[in-house]
């Protein structure tokens, strides 16, 4: 199945699209999709390393599993301030 | 009441609204642009959101708010686009029936925003560079 994954602040400037799509077969983990955008895009794997994903407006970990029709986003650290 | 918006925020109003006869504390909270971070001069900001799940996470913190402290009404509002030095990004207004349940429940509002809403900033810094900021967790 293709997932299309939002990209958005600097990882959106860095990929230069808002939307990337990731092959996957059913039954693939968030870990599964940090792992193809690192291979696809070695670009991101630092700010990869420090962004949460999240599916269906959730935060989700590497270990959940990626449900059909699932949309998917990727998220930097958010700018926090104190 | 929780609201995304790219308009300049009516505090006044926001304030106004939260006001109840039974909540004798009302506290508001005004995030603003600041003109200097780390020595650096900032010309403005641009703020971005991915707005459904924004949507959805402030209204978890109003929720969990409403649990823990004893509100008459919250309103939590967040700027989007392009901001100027000393413009408010974001608002929170609480009112309780006293002081020191509102100081607590704005400030426990405006900290989860900070932490689990996904909202980011662009520094568009005064000598013409911008960055995305994505800080380093402690």
């Amino acid at each position: 199945m293709n997932v299309p994954i939002r990209l958005f602040a600097r990882a959106r400037d860095v990929v230069g699209k808002d939307v990337v799509l990731v092959e996957l077969q059913p039954g693939s983990s968030v870990g599964d999709i940090r792992r193809r955008l690192e291979a696809e895009f070695p670009q991101l794997k630092s700010l990869l390393e420090r962004s949460a994903l999240a599916v269906n407006d959730e935060f989700a970990p590497d270990s959940s599993t990626i449900p059909s029709n699932a949309e998917v986003a990727l998220l930097p650290p958010v700018s926090g301030g104190s | 009441m929780i609201q995304l918006t790219h308009d300049p925020i009516d505090y006044y109003r926001l304030t106004e609204e939260v006001r109840r006869p039974g909540c004798g504390g009302v506290v508001t909270f005004l995030g603003t642009v600041r003109d200097l971070t780390d020595g650096r001069r900032t010309a403005a900001l641009d703020y971005e959101a991915y707005p459904a799940m924004a949507q959805k996470k402030m209204a978890e913190i109003e929720r969990d708010v409403r649990e823990r402290w004893p509100v008459g009404e919250l309103m939590m509002v967040h700027r989007l686009g392009h901001l100027e030095v000393g413009e408010v990004s974001v608002a929170v207004a609480v009112s309780c029936p006293h002081r020191d349940q509102a100081f607590e429940a704005c400030r426990h509002a405006i900290d989860q925003l900070k932490l689990i809403v996904p909202i980011w900033k662009k520094e568009n810094w005064a000598d013409g560079t911008s960055e995305w900021v994505h800080p380093v967790s402690p």
